[in-house]
């Protein structure tokens, strides 16, 4: 992965701007400038890249980001932001020659509003502190990506993370009401609120998802649900892929829409009841759990009408929680299935693409034959629900080869489920992971038009420069108009 | 003065990059049916994308739509309910309100206007639900953004920049869309004889207890009395036991009836509508503020003005009709509202329209930032120049 070549000049004046940004931030402890400090910051949850970073700046106040900014916009310094550090495309990967703007002070949920169902919180407050913070009055925060123990509301955002409620509840895009946030040259702006929509452009949908390529959020107003009243899982076991992946169409042709829906192939089956010992059937080829949540008079009758669908798709076992603990006990091993595969392989790779869900068993013979090709294993944990592939490669990394044979083996997957009508990232961003693999899904025109947005927030390209974009243009020439000068140079065009 | 019609997105280049040449804007149409929507921005040139109709792939088992941005609602609706599947943002009809009534509403504008109706509190705008799109920006340029699964995070949004960007980015010319399961039944819990500031709270306490409500309305006049109206939907099992439950858990705010399909359908038309303020010679406005907000900011706005109204969105939407007031009401509702949400001036007179700013004004920073994003789409404001603000 080529990252933009590091600016010696810029390196050796570490000291110097360190001093500079000292003078900007309050606190004795917000800028890291030892060589062994910093290395704590040299890599995210993709842990195959790293880069250890000109500096560490850890404001604590909008006022300061505000400053650092403005500071890094008038010098010329590149800035990569980062929230809890869990990315698993590199988003938060250091440059040499920038400093890592990290918003792990930000951890103070400000206010909760359960009347008109939301919550504001600082940008480092965990996911899951969101929810643990608003439980006892029965609400909670809907998206759940699997590292919500960890991850920070602000990564979220950045990154638009889902997790395995999205079909029914959303990405986090949908549950987001409002950020403060501080443009590059220093300015501090408010999209949105505790009312619903924009008054102009959707600028908050933006951001989302926008992977601290356009600003620093340093505020969220998240949305609050209501806790659904029930829960209610079948474990359904299937001779092959094909029933499973009709029975996922069939389910929601009848028009049923589960709180999640997630299925696993026999190597991910066998992985983790080895780890775990969850009570899944071993004599099947694929298993789907299929959960349900609402009132309990909608759940009890989903709950038959999906068995009903199940056999109807040629399922050979299929049983249903009748207690919290048992469906609690339906998701261990899938909740597992990460460090189960974990456990049978030295290192492994997932990727995240998301494809039409009638294409499941085509992607999965083709991966079986790059698993003969790369001579690499693969296990299939699969958001059903929502078509969002991951398929974990298991590789040693002391192998030599072994981790480009991986790499190769994920972007044929990621440009195979482009070419079936899917996307290459479907929640964990497109990084410096994904970023050669951009032209797959778009045109240099899309690219470019992409691009220009990112000129309107950050005309020199300094936040995160080198992730998402493969070509990195100039905005002077993306703004430059090609115009054709010649009136009447269209005689055919139909007026009225 | 011309109207261009191009059959094909050849065509259309052309006539944006002619358009740019020359400097002389265009005013994008399809149906029609909202062309008093906004400022009035008399342009030189129409252009009509009726030629990108059709619908092009339909997958129920997928929930996935794909159209051409002028497709008909209509059409698109007739075709998702023979498999019993919505847009379940609720799109509203608005002809009535706009006086357009001949006029023939199509998906394009819908997402370009960002409309959703009540259903908006439980599945999200029109906007959460475009996946993808093609258009052609005002440099000439085709592009395309997003895709046409649910879940898909490569790239920037452009989907949610261009829904609610009133056609001044780019022309629309395919759009795919999130659709969702019909629910197979609804009921309505209805309270009677609650003030504003009881409505308000009857709809928190419904809208957060565990029953899932897809609607929270309240209409202050309805054929005489004030109607608190709050809707299940689902399976007839579900919705039975919810709408018993919710008219249990409601009694401290008076004996609710339980409605019907059929009387659910009529009565939550007429709210997505806005039809309890149609057919008047008044400035009506859309205000989108948080729902608790709303008794304190109807009490300042009834305080200088004389007013209809109604709420929707559990008391975040309020929908106002003002008499008699120069400038529409304006001044008092935007003051009254003290930039905690938006308020639209959605019916009035294109002199009016003209007059005040028919969207929420801008702070300075952002109305900067939205003109450098305008520059990067339309350098040369070829697309409906000044529907949104007068400077995009």
């Amino acid at each position: 992965m080529l990252m933009p070549q590091p600016d010696a000049a810029v390196i050796a004046r570490r000291s110097a701007i360190a001093d500079d940004l000292r003078r900007l931030c309050a606190a004795p402890d917000a800028i890291i400038e030892s060589e062994a400090e910093r290395r704590a910051y040299e890599s995210d949850g993709l842990t195959a890249y790293r880069a250890r970073p000109l500096l560490v700046v850890l404001p604590s106040t909008a006022a300061e980001v505000s400053r650092v900014l403005a500071y890094c916009h008038k010098s010329g310094l590149k800035v990569v932001p980062r929230g809890a550090g869990t990315s698993l495309s590199g988003g938060a990967l250091p440059l040499e020659d920038g400093i890592i703007l990290g918003l792990g002070k930000f951890n103070r949920i400000l206010e909760i509003d359960y009347d008109n169902r939301c919550a504001v919180v600082q940008p480092g407050v965990t996911n899951l502190g969101i929810t643990t913070a608003v439980q006892h009055a029965g609400f909670y925060y809907a998206p759940d990506p699997s590292s919500q123990i960890a991850c920070s509301i602000g990564g979220n955002v950045a990154e638009n993370s889902g997790g395995v409620h999205c079909l029914k509840y959303g990405l986090t895009t949908n549950n987001i009401l409002g950020v403060e946030m501080v443009l590059i040259d220093g300015t501090v702006l408010r999209l949105g609120g505790k009312h619903l929509d924009s008054g102009g452009y959707d600028l908050l949908g933006v951001m989302v998802g926008s992977e601290g390529l356009l600003g620093v959020v340093t505020e969220v107003t998240v949305r609050l649900l209501r806790k659904p009243s029930t829960a209610r899982a079948l474990l359904i076991g299937f001779p092959s892929n094909e029933s499973a992946g009709a029975c996922v169409a069939a389910i929601i042709g009848a028009g049923v829409i589960p709180g999640g829906m997630e299925m696993m192939d026999k190597p991910a089956i066998h992985a983790v009841e080895d780890f775990v010992h969850a009570g899944y059937p071993l004599d099947v080829e694929a298993l789907l759990i299929v959960e349900l949540d609402g009132p309990p008079a909608e759940v009890d009758h989903l709950i038959g009408r999906v068995e009903d669908i199940a056999k109807r798709c040629g399922s050979v076992s299929v049983r249903i929680s009748n207690s919290d603990e048992e469906r609690l006990s339906f998701w261990a091993g899938r909740k597992a299935a990460f460090p189960a595969v974990g456990r049978i392989s030295p290192d492994y790779y997932c990727v995240d693409p998301t494809i039409p869900r009638a294409k499941l068993p085509d992607i999965l013979k083709y991966m079986a034959e790059l698993s003969r090709k790369y001579g690499l294993r693969v296990a299939n944990v699969f958001h059903a629900g929502d078509g969002n592939l991951h398929p974990l490669i298991l590789y040693d990394a002391n192998q030599p080869g072994e981790l480009e044979r991986t790499e190769q083996f994920g972007a044929d997957i990621m440009r195979y489920s482009v070419e079936i009508g899917g996307c290459l990232t479907g929640e964990h961003g497109v990084g410096v992971e994904k970023r050669d693999l951009m032209g797959s899904m778009f045109t240099e025109a899309d690219l470019q038009q992409q691009q220009r947005l990112k000129c309107a927030f950050d005309p020199n390209g300094l936040l995160n420069p080198g992730k998402v974009f493969p070509r990195l243009h100039r905005c002077a020439e993306l703004g430059r108009l090609h115009v054709h000068h010649g009136q009447a140079r269209f005689p055919d065009l139909p007026r009225f | 003065m011309s109207r261009y019609r191009p059959a094909d997105e050849k065509q259309l280049i052309e006539v944006v990059a002619t358009a740019v040449a020359n400097e002389e804007p265009l005013e994008i149409v399809a149906g029609g049916s909202k062309r008093t929507l906004g400022r009035p921005p008399q342009l030189p040139h129409t252009l009509d994308i009726a030629a990108f109709a059709g619908i092009r792939q339909y997958e129920p088992e997928e929930l996935v739509l794909t159209v051409g941005a002028a497709t008909p609602l209509s059409e698109i609706e007739s075709a998702l309910a023979a498999k019993r599947q919505m847009l379940a943002f609720e799109p509203a009809d608005w002809r009535m309100l706009l006086g357009s009534a001949a006029a023939n509403p199509t998906l394009g504008g819908v997402v370009a206007c960002n409309l959703s109706g009540p259903r908006r509190i439980r599945q999200g705008a029109a906007r959460d639900h475009v996946l993808g799109l093609a258009a052609v920006s005002g440099r000439g340029e085709s592009f395309k953004a997003g895709g046409r699964v649910v879940k898909n995070v490569t790239g920037y949004d452009l989907c949610k920049l261009l829904a609610g960007s009133y056609g001044t980015l780019a022309v629309m010319t395919e759009i795919s869309v999130k659709v969702l399961p019909a629910p197979e039944a609804t009921r309505t819990v209805a309270l009677a004889g609650l003030d504003d500031a009881r409505a308000v709270a009857a709809m928190t306490h419904g809208l957060n207890a565990p029953h899932e409500l897809s609607g929270a309305a309240h209409l202050p006049n309805a054929d005489g009395r004030a109607r608190t109206i709050l809707r299940v939907e689902g399976p007839v099992p579900s919705v039975e036991a919810r709408s018993q439950a919710l008219r249990d858990e409601l009694k401290p705010f008076g004996v609710a009836e339980i409605l019907d399909d059929a009387e659910s359908e009529k009565l939550w038309k007429g709210v997505r509508d806005a039809a309890p303020l149609v057919a008047d010679e008044r400035a009506i406005w859309r205000v989108s503020l948080a729902p608790t907000a709303s008794t304190a900011f109807l009490g300042a706005v009834r305080a200088a003005l004389d007013v209809d109204y109604f709420l929707d969105w559990g008391g975040g939407l309020v929908w106002l009709a003002v008499h008699g007031a120069d400038d529409g009401g304006a001044a008092p509702i935007r003051a009254a509202l003290g930039g905690q949400g938006h308020a639209t001036l959605i019916c009035a007179s294109a002199a009016l329209r003209a007059a005040v700013p028919v969207f929420e004004p801008l702070p300075p920073a952002l109305a900067a930032l939205s003109a450098r994003i305008k520059d990067g789409f339309d350098p040369k404001r070829v697309l409906n120049r000044g529907r949104l603000y007068p400077e995009l």
